[in-house]
């Protein structure tokens, strides 16, 4: 088979191989299943470098395709549904980042009770469909790998997870499964209009935006319902209550990985399949979805002003830097949109990082609340340290990531000229102001305080696993917000067509 | 005189009186301690039968001047019907030769059988006559079925509610056939079909309401449900299963014939906002319903009623993709539904329990049994990969394919039901896998014949989705009658 010959596919097979190594072996081999998970997590974050490694040599050696490495398998005849995968700058960031989460997430899950093995099989499931997202290019496909990623979060939150789980995870699953139902009328209904009169349909994403046969009136109707869809995954304002819930009861990895990856998923669906698709309906109805995600970035912000839970703090952290990146590829211009793929890689990094440390923090306190903690800095010097720089990157200090990302996204929002464009982005701005309120205000309660509990002075520091998993991170924000030209370079030639697809699209003063 | 070599076009039929036959002496004349062995000999022989009907090429012609017709979806329906019953089959070996109900084994088998029988000439049936003596045949035994656990008053009960509903909807679907024929004054769909070009009085809109109604009955669409709950939950697991899933499939093959045969012209002035306003109260309110149980067969009643409305979108869209669909989805559901109702048997066979707190912490004694069930659901539910995602949306995009803003607006009703259903699915999850219980189903092992039956449906579910050839194959047997879709109006 030729597609086998696609480095591409292998992002969907070695989870799939992890995951058939897991279940053959014992439940109570502990030292087995860590071996099996950490063996197929390096393989991932190898084959994401030698990924990154292609792509630059290929753009190198001056390959302008939309897309390189694709292959194409049919599927399902009868509807044309292809097994296609591709790649273009912002998706092999993503995949990049997807394998650092995963990789730090499988440290961060070390000492995972109960049932480890089947933890671990549900967490390389998700994975499954969260590589197979970002390679796949066919609608159908895409779509089913989507699904695939979000249902393991009903059990990994219902049996792994803490608090009011139940609730949190019910409601996080038919929220976003609501969401993937838009969607799918939405991607029939792009099916059904993909080609001219008298040609055949196609799934493929390329295919409909060369064809761009949309009919105007119906991207009226399937803009929204494809850009609502993926916007509950993206936490969009009206649509974002099942994030601070359904974070606040997940495991720690699974925090990781939802807040880190999973969301992500959203931002780039709207930018790939919404905007990219049906450009003449997202020029119009534009100003909609930025009230929205302008609203969403100080609301977010604002309320995680007065949480005391430490996950519901980042929760919200998340729902205004996540509505940043939506806010930031309705901007529709080049600068804009690498900021929103900066910003993306920024958040995923730093809020992993964040729900790392909350959860070896609650392992040790067993509690998440500010009130009850004090004096960290202290008592774990390693894992205040590495708060503080994770909250340093979220306020958008220079030299760590949110600064590039932040930057960038300001800049290309301000090029439009226009009063409303600039009035919501000086409104967005005020978000920075407000993150930084609520970042020191934990740093300086939690790290600095008082110490409240006098049992909390004989808690340890991170062990050797926990150190790991931190420091990737902490080294990837850093060499973000240090070379961010790196991925500049990688993802910025990735929006020509998308830009020039809007530009034609807009109509003729 | 008679040209007998019209039988060689009914071989399936032929093949299943062969099986009958079979059982029926086996049952009769072998000696009371082989009787034991019964039960595997029938799935033995309705499996050979089952692969020998997929090794040989679909037989395409009419027989008995028109009455009778076999074309390749034909042949592929009974297939798939098969396959459905060797499962059943398969599921309820154990039972029948459990205490009370091993004396009238050889009913149970003979009965399943006979039913069968009847669905496949409501298949085939192109007259109204043969259609009518299928529909009987196929609804009469059931009731003895469903008595079959005599030691329980809600077997009775069941049995009762079967039968006066089965007869009162034949009343009204040979009325409606009755005013059918003052119309048109033929019994064969093609002259009905030619006569009623152009017909849209109020005389076809009542006897398309009552014919409606009348195979509505089968298929438990709502307002035609009401018996499905109670003779689901009394009946013994064996017989809901096979009511659940084999006398839904052959009611919606011969319902689709119907509509786009005989009543293809008057479509979209009639019965497509007859139909529209069915599925949206059938999904709706099965779904809601649902919400509420605690018993798992009924339960699983109300799903299926839902699931109902979801096989009616295939016909309501009237294309070759529509009907494919249909099929497709029907496969996917007697696999996934066969699943779950392999683990509720199972679990109520060894321990008599069977509401949906008995399960919890299911997953921690019964690991596997467990699964399967997360399985069944997943796929009830359509979440991939498991094939009742790839089923839902064929189905959808064969809705859609009939292009009109009124039926994407259905699919829409249908996506936001789905939720509806994933919640109360997701339920069934929850009580096996997250909460917690002291009397927890104790540990046991299921007999081999159920497990061979529950691993048979994991692997459909697993693998009818992600291997797209058998789309294909159903597929390309509806394009060979693709031109009946051209009369539709």
């Amino acid at each position: 088979m030729e597609i086998f010959n696609n480095i591409l596919i292998y992002f969907v097979i070695v989870p799939l191989l992890t995951l058939g190594g897991l279940a053959l072996c014992s439940n109570r081999g502990i030292k087995a299943i860590r071996t099996v998970a950490v063996v197929g997590a390096s393989v991932l974050m190898v084959l994401a470098i030698a990924l990154v490694k292609m792509f630059l040599a290929a753009r190198g050696a001056g390959v302008t395709d939309e897309m390189i490495l694709r292959s194409d398998v049919m599927w399902y005849a009868p509807f044309n549904v292809h097994l296609a995968l591709g790649v273009d700058g912002v998706s092999v960031v993503m995949i990049l980042l997807s394998a650092f989460i995963v990789f730090a997430g499988v440290f961060a899950s070390w000492k995972m009770n109960p049932l480890p093995k089947q933890f671990f099989m549900w967490f390389f499931l998700l994975s499954t469909g969260v590589f197979g997202f970002f390679i796949s290019i066919d609608l159908f496909t895409m779509f089913m790998f989507y699904e695939v990623a979000l249902i393991p979060m009903y059990l990994l939150i219902g049996v792994w997870g803490s608090g009011n789980k139940n609730y949190s995870a019910m409601k996080l699953t038919l929220m976003l499964m609501g969401g993937s139902a838009f969607l799918m009328l939405g991607l029939i209904g792009i099916y059904f209009h993909s080609a001219p009169e008298g040609q055949p349909l196609t799934m493929n994403i390329l295919d409909i935006a060369h064809n761009n046969a949309i009919p105007h009136s119906w991207q009226y109707v399937l803009f929204p319902l494809t850009f609502v869809g993926f916007g509950v995954l993206g936490a969009m304002f009206p649509f974002h209550t099942w994030s601070p819930d359904g974070h606040a009861s997940a495991p720690t990895a699974v925090s990781m990985l939802h807040a880190g990856v999973l969301m992500k998923l959203g931002g780039y669906g709207c930018f790939r399949i919404a905007i990219y698709l049906m450009p003449f309906a997202a020029n119009e109805l534009a100003w909609i979805f930025l009230l929205l995600t302008g609203f969403s970035i100080v609301y977010g912000a604002l309320s995680a002003c007065v949480q005391t839970d430490l996950k519901y703090i980042n929760a919200y952290s998340s729902v205004s830097h996540c509505g940043m990146v939506l806010f930031a590829i309705l901007m529709f211009n080049t600068t804009a949109m690498t900021g929103a793929v900066l910003q993306m890689l920024s958040h995923g990094l730093m809020t992993a990082l964040f729900f790392a440390l909350i959860g070896m923090i609650y392992g040790r306190t067993h509690t998440r609340d500010i009130r009850d903690m004090g004096g960290m800095m202290h008592i774990m010097p390693y894992l205040g340290v590495g708060y503080v720089i994770a909250g340093l990157a979220s306020l958008g200090l220079p030299g760590l990531s949110g600064f590039a990302a932040e930057m960038t996204i300001f800049f290309g929002s301000f090029q439009h000229t226009d009063t409303f464009h600039r009035v919501l982005t000086i409104m967005a701005t005020t978000s920075i102001v407000v993150t930084a309120v609520y970042i020191l205000r934990v740093v300086a309660k939690l790290l600095f305080g008082e110490v409240q509990d006098e049992h909390h002075r004989s808690l340890t520091d991170a062990s050797w696993e926990e150190r790991l998993s931190t420091a990737t991170l902490i080294l990837a924000v850093a060499a973000i917000g240090c070379f961010p030209n790196f991925f500049v370079n990688i993802i910025s030639s990735s929006f020509e067509p998308v830009v020039k697809a809007l530009q034609a699209a807009l109509p003729m003063i | 005189m008679m040209d007998y070599s019209q039988f060689l076009l009914m071989p399936q039929e032929i093949g299943l009186l062969l099986v009958f036959l079979l059982v029926f002496i086996y049952d009769t004349f072998m000696p009371e301690r082989t009787q034991r062995y019964m039960p595997v000999f029938t799935v033995i022989m309705m499996a050979l039968y089952t692969i020998y009907c997929f090794c040989c090429p679909a037989a395409v012609g009419e027989a008995f001047g028109g009455m009778f017709e076999t074309n390749a979806p034909t042949w592929v329906m009974k297939n798939i019907l098969n396959v459905g019953v060797v499962l059943v089959l398969l599921q309820a070996v154990k039972w029948t030769n459990g205490d009370f109900v091993s004396v009238r084994r050889g009913e149970f088998y003979e009965l399943t059988l006979l039913t069968l029988l009847g669905m496949f000439l409501m298949i085939s049936a192109r007259h109204f006559l043969l259609f009518v003596i299928g529909l009987e045949t196929a609804s009469l035994p059931i009731a003895a079925l469903a008595a079959f656990e005599k030691r329980y008053y809600e077997s009775h009960e069941a049995a009762a509610k079967y039968i006066f509903t089965a007869i009162f909807s034949s009343a009204i679907f040979l009325l409606g056939i009755s005013f059918v024929y003052g119309m048109s004054g033929s019994l064969y769909f093609k002259d009905i079909a030619v006569s009623l070009i152009g017909n849209h009085s109020a005389l076809l809109i009542a006897s398309l309401a009552f014919v409606i109604a009348g195979v509505g009955f089968k298929l438990s669409l709502v307002p035609f449900h009401l018996w499905t709950a109670d003779v689901y939950q009394g009946a013994p697991t064996a017989v809901t299963s096979y009511l659940s899933v084999i006398s839904k499939g052959a009611a919606a093959f011969s319902f689709l014939v119907i509509l786009v045969q005989v009543f293809g012209s008057a479509y979209s002035q009639v019965w497509e906002w007859m139909l529209y306003a069915i599925i949206i109260l059938t999904i709706t309110l099965g779904n809601l319903f649902a919400v509420r149980q605690r018993n798992l067969k009924r339960f699983l009643a109300f799903s299926s009623i839902s699931q109902a409305g979801y096989i009616m979108l295939g016909v309501i869209a009237v294309n070759v993709m529509g009907m494919s669909s249909m099929i497709y989805y029907v496969l996917v559901y007697i696999f996934s539904n066969l699943a779950a109702f392999g683990v509720i048997a199972a679990i109520e066979r060894q321990t008599g329990k069977v509401t949906m707190d008995d399960y919890n912490g299911l997953f921690k004694t019964n690991p596997w049994l467990a699964f399967t069930m997360m399985l069944a659901m997943f796929s009830l539910g359509g979440i991939p990969p498991f094939a009742g995602f790839f089923s839902k949306f064929f189905i959808f995009v064969g809705a859609c394919h009939q292009g009109s803003v009124a039926i994407y607006a259905l699919v829409l009703i249908a996506l936001v039901n789905t939720i509806i259903s994933l919640y109360y699915y997701l339920l069934v999850v929850k009580a096996m896998f997250i909460r917690q219980d002291e009397c927890v189903i104790p540990k046991f092992q299921s007999h081999w014949t159920e497990r061979i039956g529950m691993i048979l449906c994991v692997l459909g579910i697993i693998f009818i989705g992600l291997v797209s050839c058998i789309y294909a194959s159903i597929n390309g047997a509806v394009d060979a009658i693709g031109a009946m879709f051209a009369a539709v109006q």
